[in-house]
């Protein structure tokens, strides 16, 4: 049975819900101006740099940074949320899962995001929207789905650890991806026994998901112990959010974390094991 | 599609096309230029690398590295790709037809 109707929503159904009472569409991009110039009809937008994060600590927003942004949103706590963004849902997905770390009961991601929605020359609005305050209260992290720096070394050929990132980045060729020059580690590189599987893989070009067989095959192929715990990382968390989305909400694998902190983190510590190269 | 560093481009203060590898084109359909168009970068494998949105003048950049890269636009005009090589740094220009 496909978790797939819990987590995802289509372009379709989107479309028909928009303005509906208790369904609130929030945008997470990347490119934090994206929605200014145009976003769908009601959506709200969420600045992942200064809302999602801390911002004087390097860390996400606590629970209680998080009740006070959604409570200025609108966002009451039994919405259903509803995220998209641009380039392929990284962001949104960034977003999905601080929701799921707070408790949100419910969350969904559009699936394909901007990209298939302009693809398929659906409304997009500059007006602004705004949503009467809320009080909304975030419950306190669930920490079975984030990992820390500690967990990742100890997770060394012990956990399935998944590398997202894209293969120049994991054999250590390059420091970020070929866009964007900018929040770099000191080393190169990737967590000794990691496994490379680039979030790419499990999007379709036009950035929906793909199959449930497609992204079990792909994951099993790669040499994801499906007995294992799993750790996913990139960069900077965002794209191990798309896989932790796909490993955990959407195959259902019980023991799956996002580790927020990434390769900017890992490869900038003292002392820590990395490995160059294309893998074992 | 190589060549000695274009300076028409605008690039971020601090690039540095001695140590850089820029990638920069234009998406066109029948010769004008696709706004918003999205664009990916493919390895010398055929494996994704990155994706961009291109300007409201269909420009587009990324850093890469020296080698062979494909890059390919999908877009409302259509979509079409370009191969390239880059041997060395410096900016590399490519242009993508789509239709």
């Amino acid at each position: 049975m496909s978790r797939r109707q819990d987590v995802l929503v289509t372009a379709d159904w989107a479309e028909k819900n928009l303005g509906t009472d208790g369904i609130v569409f929030l945008e997470v991009d990347e490119d934090t101006t994206a929605y200014d110039g145009g976003h769908l009809p009601g959506a709200v937008k969420i600045n992942w740099t200064t809302e999602l994060q801390d911002q004087v600590r390097r860390d996400i927003a606590d629970a209680e940074q998080f009740s006070k942004l959604l409570s200025a949103k609108g966002v009451s706590n039994d919405d259903t949320v509803v995220l998209y963004g641009g380039n392929n849902n990284w962001f949104a997905a960034y977003a999905y899962w601080q929701f799921k770390l707070y408790g949100h009961a419910d969350v969904k991601l559009l699936d394909g995001g901007r990209k298939k929605w302009e693809l398929d020359g659906r409304t997009l609005t500059t007006e602004i929207s705004t949503r009467p305050a809320t009080s909304y209260t975030a419950q306190q992290p669930d920490l079975a789905i984030r990992a820390f720096r500690d967990e990742v070394v100890d997770a060394i050929d012990a956990k399935n650890l998944v590398d997202v990132r894209s293969p120049d980045e994991f054999s250590g060729k390059i420091l970020a991806p070929a866009h964007l020059p900018q929040e770099q580690s000191q080393r190169p590189g990737h967590v000794p026994s990691a496994i490379n599987i680039p979030w790419s893989k499990a999007a379709n070009e036009d950035g929906t998901f793909r199959s449930d067989e497609e992204l079990a095959k792909l994951y099993a192929e790669a040499g994801l112990d499906e007995g294992r715990a799993t750790i996913a990382y990139c960069r900077i968390g965002e794209r191990s959010s798309h896989t932790w989305v796909v490993l955990h909400e959407l195959l259902g694998h019980p023991d799956v974390k996002n580790y927020d902190g990434s390769w900017t983190e890992y490869g900038s510590l003292i002392g820590v094991p990395i490995e160059l190269g294309s893998g074992r | 599609m190589c060549g000695a560093p274009d300076q028409a481009v605008a690039l971020p203060p601090n690039t540095d096309l001695s140590k850089e590898t820029v990638l920069a084109g234009r998406v066109l359909a029948g010769g004008q230029p696709v706004g918003g168009a999205f664009v990916r970068l493919l390895d010398g494998t055929g494996e994704f690398t990155a994706e961009v949105v291109a300007s409201a003048s269909g420009d587009f950049r990324f850093f890469a590295a020296p080698g062979a890269w494909t890059v390919r636009a999908l877009s409302r005009s259509g979509n079409g790709q370009a191969e390239l090589t880059a041997a060395a740094p410096g900016l590399h220009r490519v242009e993508i037809p789509v239709s």
